[in-house]
């Protein structure tokens, strides 16, 4: 009975060596090169998340002063009570994203929140996609409906140029929009930003608002000027807050990277010494063993 | 007794609605950003004279609602406590709405205090040769907006 067992053991034993040796040979290299990338996954995380850093602490910095450009300009559309015109469905949105990936979910939750507009209604929604990320996302359901889209956004800092760049192409293209919202992310602290989005509306729809009548000597092309800076502030506002975000995301996402590959390095060296040891244990049993066959 | 102290509560009840209602008149909640800079935010001030393209005007607390469009010029702001700020501002909004909070957002403005006379008047003379030298509609409109936003300068640091 013993024996039988015992004889059984050692085929085991004799086979287990070689396969060992030859799958010990091998996961000994190909866990040396695995660490290897993986050591220099962290260094770049790691590079990104300080240049992130940086480029947040400036992010922040020109976000505390554009602020209140933002709120003054929203403060007209909510005092003066604007609403969408219900028979002018037409709506626009615009996402604002950039071209940049690798920063959580900031993108995503944009198109997130327009692709569930689009769900509602597809037909009287466009969309102009700020930001190479949105385009990628969008235009794969809802191609049809992108009728604009920016690129090059998020290497450097937003400038109100380029949102006046970009205010001048909505309101030139084609597309007549009764309302309309900027989606964007509103940077809260590091850890956290929330998708929101801001009011847009047509000179038609700023002109027909009831609570209108109360401001003094308008004429429509005061009011058209007016909603052309306005759009511009916005999107200027907009984009710094979307900047923030992203670069704070940036960091903290790379953060957690930077974390999870050095798990991976301490796990991999472990089983990295653990092969090699086992290498050299078996060699001298070899060695020992030969030796003794003589 | 009873009496006296509802004549009383009565009187204290009337003595803050007045209040109230005259901070209210005096009081303008003044907003002044720009892309670069918050000059003011939320603050009371006893005046505001803004250069628009439908006139320059000055704003008073409780000015009557209204919109307008920024000229390039000198924004003048008095304060309370008596100081007068000039502020040179490109262009922009005009915003005074009904609760008397007026708020005025400029692409750019910097004090008149930091603008180089010299640099100005070279910037005047540059533009007004690209407005000579543009070639289509387009490059011409926006070396016109240059030049006023030069001339303006140099009025304004003069």
């Amino acid at each position: 009975m013993l024996g039988r067992f015992g004889s059984a053991i050692t085929a085991v034993a004799q086979n287990a060596p070689m396969q060992q040796q030859q799958r010990g040979m091998a996961t000994l290299k190909a866990i040396s090169i695995r660490l290897k990338s993986v050591k220099n996954i962290q260094k770049i995380t790691q590079s990104m998340k300080m240049v992130s850093a940086a480029k947040y602490a400036r992010a922040e910095r020109d976000l505390k002063q554009v602020r209140s450009i933002g709120n003054g300009a929203k403060q007209f559309y909510e005092q003066a009570e604007i609403a969408p015109p219900p028979d002018a469905p037409q709506k626009l949105f615009i996402a604002i994203t950039s071209d940049r990936g690798l920063c959580g979910a900031v993108h995503t939750s944009v198109a997130r929140h327009i692709r569930t507009e689009l769900g509602k209604d597809d037909k009287n929604i466009r969309i102009v996609c700020v930001g190479d990320k949105s385009r990628a996302i969008l235009s794969r359901i809802y191609g049809n409906n992108i009728i604009l889209s920016a690129n090059e956004i998020g290497r450097l800092p937003p400038t109100f140029i380029d949102a006046a760049k970009l205010a001048d192409a909505v309101l030139k293209s084609d597309y007549k929009f009764a309302s309309g919202e900027i989606v964007y992310n509103r940077f809260k602290s590091v850890v956290s930003y929330e998708t929101q989005t801001l009011p847009v509306y047509s000179l038609e729809s700023v002109v027909t608002a009831p609570k209108l009548s109360i401001y003094d000597s308008l004429d429509d092309e005061v009011i058209k000027s007016y909603l052309e800076f306005s759009l511009a502030s916005l999107l200027f506002y907009s984009m710094k807050e979307g900047a923030c975000s992203e670069q704070s995301s940036r960091m903290t996402s790379m953060d957690n990277a930077s974390k999870n590959a050095g798990e991976m390095i301490d796990k991999l060296t472990l089983t990295f010494n653990r092969t090699r040891q086992a290498v050299i244990t078996r060699e001298l049993i070899e060695i020992i063993s030969g030796a003794s066959a003589l | 007794m009873a009496a006296m102290r509802s004549v009383s509560r009565l009187l204290s009840s009337r003595a803050l609605s007045t209040t109230v209602k005259r901070g209210y008149a005096e009081e303008m909640s003044f907003t002044f950003a720009s892309g670069n800079q918050i000059f003011y935010e939320a603050k009371s001030v006893r005046q505001v004279d803004v250069p628009s393209f439908s006139g320059s005007f000055g704003i008073l607390p409780k000015h009557v609602p209204t919109l307008a469009v920024l000229k390039p010029g000198v924004v003048s702001v008095y304060e309370n406590e008596g100081n007068v700020k000039k502020i040179f501002v490109s262009s922009g909004t005009v915003t005074i709405n009904e609760d008397s909070s007026v708020q005025i957002l400029a692409e750019e403005a910097h004090p008149v205090e930091n603008i180089d006379a010299s640099a100005a008047r070279e910037l005047l003379t540059k533009s007004q040769s690209q407005l000579s030298s543009a070639a289509n509609d387009q490059a011409k409109a926006e070396a016109e907006i240059a030049v006023e936003v030069s001339e303006a300068l140099v009025k304004a640091a003069e």
